[in-house]
């Protein structure tokens, strides 16, 4: 049996998939019943200074993209950090760590950009026995216009300094969440990992609008009569996530900064691609808002077949097993040809393949043959992009064969060439070695 | 009627919550969330097969996908602009051997999208809807066309006639317009007055003239007709049926398939309807299997069908087939009709020789059986019976009348369309589609006529 323990920058829980720092994780009552669902472990509900709490909208802070069968694609909200004394949540941090001393629980944390607002929580945090801090440098509403959560993760130089004094002020191991509303990632993590940061954790939620009611005209959800951009997460999201975890997990400067992966995570199968792009643990918040915390076992379960069936030993040896496939356009290899093949016992003649190819692709693939219905790819069009195989509605029907070197590509005339080319060295490169 | 054995046919059978029950929608229509799932499983296939199965074209992945992006009265549009009568369509067509049978989710879930209920969704709500007028007509061509009959090829080919501009006269012999929709198709395919509602938003379109109780029954009415429009249309449906042609057929309780229907479906509630204890349905098609269906929602206790062919030979589909099991009723087959026995006037039971194939050809093997029976219902077939039309010259071929294909018949200026005419499928959506050619057609001629004319 695969192990499904970690060790995230010291950091120990029995699993990777951590709850992420959100309503599921705001008290005491809901994390408990997240341990013992089976979580790993948790990043509590980020809390803010002492003194007054904050206070949410008294309305929709929620609004979600639905598929036609109400399965959620995004979720978004306009939820600020937690709303509850200061107090009350280190109380209950503490009782609970003390209850669940194998789970991880790491404190999500955001107080205004001053040194003394650092300095004046951390020992408070660090009191609860927890087992690390998360900065959450990533809320892109309400709290950033107060100049905290992305108003500080969009400035690299700020993200060094705060991450440098927490370093300063706690024993703790201290872990970056990141704002993706940014143009490129490499730079608050490049700042983190100088600044002293044990970890990142990625992705925070992305500036969204959710759309507009048609029947008031008002943007929605909307409180009182008007709505404002929110974070957006869920399924939607993991791509752009997997993205950045991947750019982080290749750049020479942060190579080897342990990643916690966040953003769309709903299965195992999620979660494997988060831990082969690099990610150490992984987060999970809508999944567990929309189908409550026991989804945690069928994920679990999930990872430990699928790690026991390709004969991993655990997380670990599946962390990071495709950031070497990972690669910047200019190098990949424009020798390579591949051609859609059409399985004529699976294909149901639905004609997706067809139209989209024939109106917005190549016009590679037939609609007739001697007069009858039937779909097939013409390989001297057919430039093999793919189009095809992802609107046909049957899996496994169109799949795109890579061409043997040697093979003659119908469509150039051409035989495939074994020798590797990359537009860096192209002929028809204006910039390129010539070879 | 002799006093020691009374046939036992009689109304009033059931209970009137199960006469309700029985007669309600038997396919129930999709609530709104039912709609956008199923919807969602159209692939708006390209070229759709699904839409060349229908007789009349409809563009379903188009009204599909309306449906999903919830816009019903866009879908509505899209199949009423093909097909005036897609709501009843929707109702009655057959659709395992139309559209469903051909949706490509067949091969690949085992399960059509279910394109006949939701048409029916998207047109209920457009009538349902406030203003539920979506064609306008065009301002008058000056042109007149007559159209005798107004079932659905006569109701279809006048809509048409006068959305483009021509005022129609609408004749039909009977008391209400809507040919079967009105007085043929099953009971629970109708509920709710459908087919009169429908009729009435046809209307609706202005420029008919609605005549009732008017019958061709002479040659000279055509030529009246001819005389004084500039098109005519004969939408006349088949009036008469076949007879067994055996002895004991005037027996009390040997009653009309198409009669029993029609008066079912005009009965104010089925409670007054009469049936038998023990009815026997003679015929393999959809009329036999609706009048055997409705016998037993009526109460009779024992319904079989009987037919003299095997079951690969009935022109009730399968599923026709399995309805009408699932109903109770039994199907015999290779059994063909010998007698009807009576006793005082009335049905005892019938008499029948047991069938076979020999080269093809049927011949009874010599062995007979009889069923009991309070009523014998004759199912086997309609026929046009109007000897008019053949008086008046019109060209018949197989017993009905020859058209071309726009439906023109042997006499210039005289279309015709619907289950009066040779070569059709006898269905509701069929004569749609005949009455709609030849409004297309009748209209394209009246242009040219009026080009030439100058006016
Ligand atoms: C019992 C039964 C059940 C059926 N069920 C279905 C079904 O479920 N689905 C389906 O698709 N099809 C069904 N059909 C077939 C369908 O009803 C017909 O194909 C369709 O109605 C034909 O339309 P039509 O306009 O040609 O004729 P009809 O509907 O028969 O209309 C003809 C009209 O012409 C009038 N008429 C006739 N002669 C004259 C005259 N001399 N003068 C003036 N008016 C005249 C009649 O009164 C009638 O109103 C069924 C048929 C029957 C008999
Ligand atoms: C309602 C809501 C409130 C959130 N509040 C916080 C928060 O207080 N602190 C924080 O770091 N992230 C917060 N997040 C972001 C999540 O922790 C997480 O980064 C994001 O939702 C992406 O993960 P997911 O796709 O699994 O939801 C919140 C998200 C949601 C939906
Ligand atoms: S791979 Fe692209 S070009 Fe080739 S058939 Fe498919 S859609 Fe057309
Ligand atoms: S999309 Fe797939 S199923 Fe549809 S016609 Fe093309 S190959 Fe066949
Ligand atoms: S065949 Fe089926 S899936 Fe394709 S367009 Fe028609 S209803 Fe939709």
């Amino acid at each position: 049996m695969a192990r499904l323990d970690i060790d995230f920058c010291g950091i120990r829980s029995p699993n990777p998939f951590w709850l992420a720092s959100a309503p599921p994780t705001d008290k005491a009552y809901n994390v408990e019943r997240a341990f013992e669902a089976g979580w790993g472990g948790v990043v509590w509900k980020t809390l803010g200074e002492a003194g007054p709490p904050l206070v949410n909208v008294n309305g929709p802070r929620y609004g979600a993209l639905l598929a036609v069968d109400r399965s959620l694609i995004g979720f978004n909200n306009i939820e600020l950090i937690t709303d509850r004394d200061l107090e009350v949540n280190l109380e209950e941090i503490t009782a609970v760590k003390r209850r669940w001393p194998d789970r991880a629980v790491v404190v999500s944390i955001m107080v205004p950009c001053r040194e003394d607002s650092w300095k004046a929580i951390l020992p408070r945090v660090e009191d609860t026995g927890c087992d690390g801090i998360e900065l959450n440098f990533g809320c892109p509403h309400g709290m950033s216009e107060r100049g905290m959560g992305s108003a500080v993760g969009q400035v690299p130089e700020y993200i060094r300094m705060v991450t440098a004094w927490c370093k300063r002020y706690t024993r703790l191991p201290v872990i970056v969440k990141l704002t993706p509303n940014i143009t490129d990632i490499r730079h608050p993590a490049r700042a983190a990992k100088e600044g002293g940061a044990d970890a990142v954790s990625l992705i925070n939620t992305i500036n969204s609008i959710m759309g507009v009611d048609p029947d008031t005209l008002t943007v929605s959800p909307a409180v009182g009569g008007e709505g404002t951009h929110g974070g957006y997460c869920g399924p939607a999201v993991k791509p752009i996530a997997l993205n950045m975890v991947a750019e982080i997990a290749r750049d020479p400067n942060t190579a080897g900064l342990p990643i916690s992966g966040i953003g769309g995570i709903g299965s195992w199968r999620d979660a494997l691609d988060f831990i082969a792009l690099g990610a150490g643990s992984v987060q999970v918040c809508t999944a567990a808002m929309v189908f409550g915390f026991k989804i945690v076992q069928e994920m679990v379960s999930g990872l430990c077949a699928y790690l026991d069936a390709k004969g991993f030993s655990g997380v670990e040896a599946l962390r990071g097993r495709a950031v070497g496939t990972v690669t910047d356009w200019s190098h990949l290899d424009l020798n390579r040809v591949s051609k859609a093949v059409i399985d004529q016992d699976k294909c149901i003649e639905c004609g997706r393949c067809h139209i989209a190819c024939e109106d917005t692709a190549h016009q590679a693939i037939t609609c007739t043959q001697n007069g009858r219905r039937h779909f097939e790819v013409k390989e001297e069009e057919c430039v093999g992009c793919n189009l095809c195989v992802n609107v046909c509605p049957v899996p496994g029907c169109i799949t795109l064969r890579d061409l043997a070197p040697g093979e003659i590509d119908r469509r150039t005339g051409l035989a495939v060439s074994a020798r590797r080319l990359e537009w860096t060295a192209h002929p028809n490169n204006p910039m390129g070695r010539r070879s | 009627m002799s006093a020691d054995r009374k046939a036992d046919i009689r109304p009033g059978r059931l209970t009137a919550e199960a006469y309700a029950a029985h007669f309600a929608d038997h396919v129930p229509p999709l609530t709104d969330a039912q709609a956008l799932l199923e919807a969602s499983r159209c692939l708006y296939c390209f070229d759709a097969p699904c839409t060349r199965a229908c007789p009349t074209g409809i563009d379903v992945p188009s009204f599909i996908k309306r449906i999903a992006e919830e816009n019903a009265r866009g879908a509505a549009e899209t199949i009423l602009e093909s097909n005036p009568l897609g709501g009843f369509c929707a109702r009655d067509c057959p659709t395992e051997v139309l559209c469903e049978q051909v949706c490509v989710r067949n091969v690949q879930q085992g399960r059509p999208v279910a394109i006949g209920r939701l048409q029916r969704f998207a047109v209920d709500r457009l009538m349902a809807s406030a203003n539920n007028r979506i064609f306008e007509r065009a301002p008058s061509s000056g042109r007149r066309a007559a159209v005798v009959g107004a079932g659905p090829a006569g109701l279809a080919c006048a809509h048409a006639l006068a959305r483009a501009g021509h005022t129609v006269t609408l004749c039909d012999a009977r008391p209400k317009a809507g040919g079967l929709n009105e007085y043929g198709v099953a009971t629970y395919k109708t509920a709710d007055d459908y087919a009169q509602r429908e009729v009435e938003w046809l209307l609706a379109i202005g420029g008919i003239t609605l005549q009732l109780g008017w019958a061709l029954t002479g040659a000279d009415q055509l030529e009246g007709l001819c005389r004084d429009h500039d098109a005519v249309f004969l939408g006349l449906g088949l009036a008469d049926t076949h007879r067994l042609g055996v002895p004991g057929e005037t027996l009390a309780g040997v009653v009309d398939a198409v009669e029993f229907i029609s008066a079912l479906r005009q009965a104010p509630d089925p409670g007054t309807v009469p049936v038998g204890r023990r009815v026997v349905v003679i015929g393999g098609g959809m009329t036999a299997v609706d009048a055997a269906v409705q016998s037993k929602l009526l109460g009779a206790e024992r319904v079989d069908i009987v037919y003299r062919r095997g079951p690969q030979h009935m022109r009730a589909s399968v599923e026709e087939q399995n309805l009408a099991r699932i109903r109770g009723v039994g199907i015999l087959h290779w059994l063909a009709p010998v007698e009807v026995l009576g006793e005082g006037g009335a049905v005892t039971g019938m008499r029948f020789a047991r069938q076979q194939l020999g080269a093809g050809r049927l011949a009874p093997t010599g062995e007979e059986c009889v069923l009991e029976a309070d009523m014998v219902l004759k199912a086997i077939g309609q026929r046009l019976g109007n000897p008019v039309l053949a008086q008046c010259g019109l060209a018949l071929r197989e017993g009905r009348i020859a058209v071309d294909e726009s439906g023109r018949t042997s006499i210039p200026g005289v279309w015709a369309g619907g289950d009066c005419i040779a070569g059709g499928q006898d269905l509701t959506v069929d004569a749609v589609a005949h009455g709609l050619r030849a409004a297309r057609d009748i209209d394209l001629q009246l242009s040219i006529a009026r080009t030439r004319s100058g006016k």
